[in-house]
């Protein structure tokens, strides 16, 4: 699996500058500047800032408590009261304010985007500085464990994951940072692989840096690109694992907890009588995860020096 | 390359071994054991402690590891509780199932992503580029789920243009050999039953498609837009070569190697990421088998069926590998 | 089905519907008065006869009439093929060791018992016996066997057949005595020959006689009416002796710790005499039943009748719109008056209760006047309008109204937030936090989406000043582990019967000391052990009168709703009747 990354440390001895130093800093603010001009970038943008905005300002935003319910504003099974002057997207089937709980899942997709991928990028970094940066042993003892990790389909290790710990919010999040530790930690691996044995790494051993010092100090900085780009994606994966997760019964305790991907799946029963209570969290999905990829990809190909025109 | 290929192989039987106690213990962890699935509620003390002891639930589970160890080297994986088949019998039928609606998504996401990522790359920073690659992107960014239940709305019930369940229509009856319903149907000779079988691929291989889809599409544009850099396609096109030549004999060529890689690491994820789509399409693959057994606390099927797919997706990806050396001389295996 | 439907607690795969239960065994015991009448009023014969125990109990009958509409009898066509989605694939086709609804449904096609259930009824009816008669002790019970049967596999049913069956089934040994195979024995028979637990009791049945080819006497160890209506379970299908032998119907073979079941009868070979025989079965794809041309009775309308598993509810609807099945079971509620513009919308007579439960080990339930205020606080009726299909009932008390005994004086809870209120300050208590429950991956017929019900009531306790803890857990095995341990306080739950008496429904809830209810009232226990033991059908009615007032005084759980569970065909389907307890014979059918 990692046999390209291995073939990399061939290079010669090229003489070591400051050089290198200083091209790092044009090339973050030559892809800044390639950023601004990407549309798709753009777009991404402006989605994600509309996103944490609405969650931000959930509670000024929103006309109804999302958890508020009254079932008897409901005539009968699978008719739920469509617009109105005073829902503006009507009721949903247990007879809550439809835009404030769209409003407020803005909330919980951001949390839980952001927290399954921050603990998920985390261990996962753990894992690849040590399987990367200390030795050879310790990389096979890492990589074995993580190739166990990837060797289980990430949606069933998910559920997986999600049964033991039972029903909440927060086994959700764990279940899909465990999914994304592994990723992180081949990434990163990989990456610092690379670079373990270039130009001014060799050069920074033969001047006598300390080892964990080059690891902390140069490689590891270096590797940073490809991890700000993986866990842009993996924050729009995260939000759609959890959607699948709630089809397949797993999330909050709380069913009132206005949380897209549970809206969606709960509303998959109604979708011919109140089409419309699956087409707004839909859509809210399909618009926040668009955004974080259209990012993710356009910071991909910004910082990607061999696209460089 | 006959060393590395073997040295891979040893690697495998730790990561067995390791996923196969980790499994173990992963299974007796969870709430509940089989004997409630069985009889709910209603089981009296008694009646859970005899099933206990009649599936030798009662044991130390380092014992029962012990047992099932033994068991595993003679690639006897035990009986599911709630269906009682062997373990191997349920795999034997469910596997091709998966495997034929992989091929099917990966054929679709090749046949799309290909051209549409060589396509935005040669106009590459224009409308097309961003629109062609934007359009993909929203295939990923859609819930399977939902992206399911709106192409069987579409093409099934509105235009009733495709079937929305199932691998074959009810009414057919075909032998099974081999549970590939392409090819059972084909053995059969039975011409409009393989037509059945394709229609019935087209959504869920379209459903589960989608995220390869984009993946692929995104590979190929940045590759080619990598070789399109590269000096010796510039010498090519000074010497006067035509753009199409170039294209075919260079750009495309060169490109392939990554996109193969990516190709095969994305057919082990679709062998085992199909949970949601299999559920929606009532197909009966192994990701409904899994997520099944992980309710009704199948200990057998679940500790059988998730190694098997290790397994899968662990040969597979040395495939991927193998082939990469294959294709380009420069990587040594070693 | 029969015994069956009351286990829906129990078989919990996501949808289908089960059948199970310790309570069964329980319940089913109590028949003993009943088999009685039954016995005496010599329970004759002919396939119009009704007399059964609950028409002699008198009144107690539900009928098809009484729930909603029913495909009209009016014979259609002969010929063709139905498609029918149910929620999973059978276990096996061995009545003998399954107890779940979507393995009960083939076999009831395949296999027929000596009793059944009328159409749309749960009153005992011949089927391969015309009569039987009871011993004055009720120890011996002689069955005069319907003549010229043949099973599917052409060897003569007789006698000898019926012991063969009788005898296979109690001598059952190892793993076949444990209860997730032979459940519906061990329930309503209680031992095996040989018993491999040493706590099991001794086995109700003693021996089979065949006295000539059309008599065989069963006799009893002790005497029994559970045993008549449980004989109408599909479970107590009378199969060919030859192919169980030839097929090796009980062969398990493997390490103790991994059985494996090696016969083929149950998956290949299911010979029976019903009007439909197994034609082939790719498992997890479809069950296919053709036509059996050689049956003794009406011959099937259809030729074909295939079985096709759907667990997803929404892709079982899309797949009757865009006509791959032409019916399928378990409607959601919300479908139903969508589809029913355009399909036939069948109901089950309301043969069930939904209730949330209370456990009276956790503070504060443990006072009755919370359990009060709770019961007042609950806006049933808004649920039932908004969740329920067109027939469903505000449950006032444990048991449907159609059954005898059901009382129109039970102390009433109608809702009232104030009073609520009121009684929750009388109570004295202070710390009003409560944990409810609600099971996730189900849906039941009285509780189509536990979620809804959940959210509503859960709004509702706000409302009155409590604070609702929500705890969830996926139904089996999680959920009803934690119920049946008593590990959890408020829950959602609920029951459908299987046959028409009060203790399958009161009695089962409380004729005993329960974990999941917490608590101990003698006084309750005693009088409905009384009741169900009276032979005097106008005297049990009185008592049953008396206790559900007692128990609705007590307030153990708060019942919401009596639902008709829906099935959908095309309309081109006729003749299928719906049945309370799910014994629904799909040979009178025709489709086009």
């Amino acid at each position: 699996m990692s046999a390209p990354a291995e073939i990399l440390g061939d290079a010669g001895l090229p003489i070591p500058s400051r050089d290198d130093e200083r091209k790092v800093g044009s090339l973050l603010s030559e892809a800044v500047r390639r950023l601004r001009r990407n549309p798709s970038a753009i777009v991404g943008a402006v989605l994600i800032s509309l996103f944490v905005l609405v969650a931000i300002f959930a509670p000024l935003l929103a006309p109804f408590d999302p958890r508020r319910c009254d079932v008897s504003l409901l005539p009968g099974p699978g008719q739920v009261p469509g617009p109105s002057a005073e829902h503006w997207l009507g009721l949903d089937l247990n007879g809550c304010d439809e835009l404030s709980r769209i409003i407020y899942g803005a909330r919980y997709s951001l949390l839980i985007g952001v927290v399954a991928t921050t603990i998920g990028a985390f261990f996962g970094l753990l894992l690849g500085v040590l399987a990367g940066g200390v030795g050879r042993k310790t990389d096979n003892v890492i990589m074995r464990l993580v190739d166990i990790m990837l060797s289980v389909p990430g949606l069933l290790f998910a559920i997986a994951v999600a049964a033991v710990l039972g029903r909440s919010l927060g086994s959700v999040m764990i279940a899909i940072a465990v999914v994304n530790i592994p990723l992180f930690a081949r990434l990163l691996r990989g990456s610092m692989l690379g670079q373990r044995e270039s130009d001014y790494v060799t050069a920074a051993t033969s001047l006598g840096v300390k080892k964990r010092k080059v690891v902390l100090g140069h490689v590891l900085p270096n590797s940073i690109g490809p991890v700000i780009v993986a866990a842009t994606l993996a924050l729009a994966t995260a939000i759609i694992d959890a959607a699948g997760l709630a089809f397949l019964g797993l999330g909050s305790d709380d069913p009132t907890t206005p949380e897209w991907g549970r809206m969606l799946a709960q509303t998959q029963e109604a979708l011919t009588v109140a089409p419309q209570l699956a087409l707004f969290p839909g859509v809210a999905i399909v618009l926040s995860v668009l955004g974080f990829n259209l990012l993710g990809e356009a910071l991909r190909e910004a910082l990607d020096p061999k696209l460089r025109q | 390359m006959a060393r590395f290929i073997a040295r891979r192989l040893l690697q495998l039987i730790p990561i067995l071994l390791g996923l196969s106690f980790l499994l173990f213990v992963w299974v007796r962890a969870l709430p509940g054991g089989p004997e409630n699935a069985l009889l709910g509620e209603r089981g009296t003390p008694a009646q859970l402690q005899r099933i206990r002891e009649s599936y030798g639930l009662d044991e130390p589970v380092i014992v029962q590891y012990g047992k099932y160890l033994e068991r595993m080297v003679t690639f006897d994986f035990g009986s599911s509780i709630s269906s009682r088949q062997p373990v191997t019998e349920e795999i034997r039928q469910r596997f091709p199932a998966t495997v034929e609606l992989a091929l099917a998504a990966m054929f679709f996401a090749i046949v799309v992503g290909i051209p549409l990522g060589f396509l935005a790359a040669r106009h590459h920073g224009r409308w097309f580029d961003h629109t062609s690659i934007g359009l993909s992107l929203i295939g990923v960014s859609i819930p399977v789920f939902f992206l399911a239940f709106l192409l069987k709305w579409l093409f099934g019930v509105k235009l009733g243009w495709l079937p929305t369940i199932g691998r074959i229509d009810a009414t057919i009856d075909i032998e099974h050999p081999t549970y590939f319903y392409t090819v059972d149907a084909i053995v059969a000779g039975d011409w409009s039953a393989f037509v059945d079988v394709l229609k019935h691929l087209i959504l869920p291989a379209i459903a589960l498609g989608s995220i390869s889809l984009a993946i692929i599409a995104r590979i190929t544009r940045a590759s080619v837009l990598e070789v399109t850099g590269e000096d010796y396609v510039r010498t090519a096109r000074a010497k006067g070569m035509t753009r199409s030549v170039v294209e075919r004999r260079h750009i495309l060529r060169n490109a392939l190697l990554p996109i193969t890689t990516v190709i095969g690491l994305q057919v082990g994820l679709l062998l085992s990421g199909a949970v949601l789509t299999e559920t929606v399409f009532a197909w009966g693959g192994m990701g409904t088998l899994i997520s099944d057994a992980i309710f009704n606390r199948d200990y057998p099927v679940l500790q059988g069926g998730i190694l098997f797919l290790a397994v899968v997706f662990v040969l597979v990806n040395l495939a991927v590998d193998v082939l990469y050396a294959v294709l380009d001389p420069r990587i040594r295996v070693s | 089905m029969g015994l069956g439907s009351l286990y829906h607690i129990r078989f919990v795969r996501i949808e289908g519907e089960a059948m199970t239960g310790r309570t069964k065994a329980t319940a089913l015991a109590t028949l003993v008065a009943l088999g009685i009448v039954a016995a005496a009023c010599g329970s004759s014969s002919k396939k119009s006869d009704t007399t059964t125990t609950t028409a002699a109990a008198g009144g107690a009958t539900t009928t098809a009439a009484a729930g909603g509409a029913t495909t009209t009898a009016a014979a259609g066509a002969k010929g063709g093929t139905l498609v029918f989605g149910t929620s999973r694939d059978p276990v096996v086709l061995d009545g003998a060791f399954v107890s779940d609804g979507e393995s009960l449904r083939p076999i009831k096609q395949i296999f027929e018992t000596m009793v059944t259930t009328a159409p749309g009824s749960t009153d005992i009816v011949a089927a391969l016996a015309e009569k039987w008669t009871a011993s004055a002790d009720g120890m011996a019970w002689t069955f005069n066997l319907r003549k010229g049967v043949k099973f599917q596999d052409a060897t003569p049913f007789n006698a000898a057949a019926v012991c063969f069956n009788f005898d296979r089934w109690y001598n059952f040994t190892g793993l076949l005595q444990s209860a997730d195979v032979s459940y519906y024995w061990g329930t309503i028979f209680g031992g095996y020959a040989k018993n491999e637990d040493s706590k099991a009791p001794v086995s109700l049945y003693k021996s089979c006689e065949a006295k000539d080819d059309a008599t065989a006497v069963i006799n009893l160890t002790s005497p029994s009416a559970a045993f008549l209506a449980g004989l109408a379970v599909p479970a107590f299908s009378i199969a060919s002796p030859d192919a169980l032998k030839k097929y090796e119907a009980d062969k398990v073979s493997g390490k103790s710790d991994s059985p494996s079941f090696d016969g083929t009868f149950g998956t290949e070979h299911p010979i029976g005499t019903g009007p439909l025989k197994l034609d082939s079965w790719v498992k997890g794809d479809k069950l296919t039943l053709v036509r059996n041309d050689d049956y003794w009775g009406d011959k099937s309308l259809l030729d074909k009748v295939i079985f096709k598993p759907l667990k997803d509810g929404p892709s079982r609807r899309q797949a009757l719109e865009t006509g791959e099945i032409q019916g399928y079971d378990l409607v959601a509620p919300a479908d139903v008056a969508a589809l029913s513009a355009k399909y036939n919308v069948l109901q089950r007579p309301a043969f069930n209760v939904g209730y949330v439960g209370m456990n009276q080990k956790k503070a504060p339930l443990d006072n009755v006047k919370i359990r009060q205020a709770i019961a007042f606080a609950l806006n049933r009726p808004a649920l039932v309008k908004a969740k329920y299909p067109a027939g469903a009932e505000v449950a006032t008390q444990f048991m449907p109204p159609d059954l005898f005994g059901w009382s129109k004086d039970v102390p009433k809870y109608d809702y009232n937030p104030d009073k609520a209120k009121q009684l929750i300050k009388d109570s004295g208590v202070t710390d009003l936090t409560i944990e409810f429950w609600y099971p996730t991956n189900v849906s039941r017929p009285y509780m189509p989406d536990p979620e809804a019900n959940f959210t509503a009531f859960k709004t509702d306790l706000e409302a009155v000043g409590f604070k609702v803890v929500p705890k969830s857990a996926p139904w089996s095995p999680d959920y009803l582990n934690a119920v049946n341990a008593g590990n959890v306080s408020l829950y959602l739950l609920g029951w459908t019967g299987d046959y028409g008496d009060p203790d399958n429904f009161v009695g089962v809830f409380f004729r005993t000391p329960q974990d999941a209810w917490g608590f101990s009232n003698q006084e309750l226990f005693d009088g409905l052990t009384k009741a169900r033991d009276i032979a005097d059908v106008a005297a049990r009615t009185k008592d049953y009168v008396d206790l559900n007032n007692k128990i609705m005084e007590f307030v153990p759980g708060v019942p919401y709703v009596h639902t008709k569970p829906s099935l959908a065909f095309d309309k081109k389907v006729k003749g299928f009747v719906p049945s309370p307890v799910q014994n629904e014979d799909f040979s009178k059918v025709s489709f086009g």
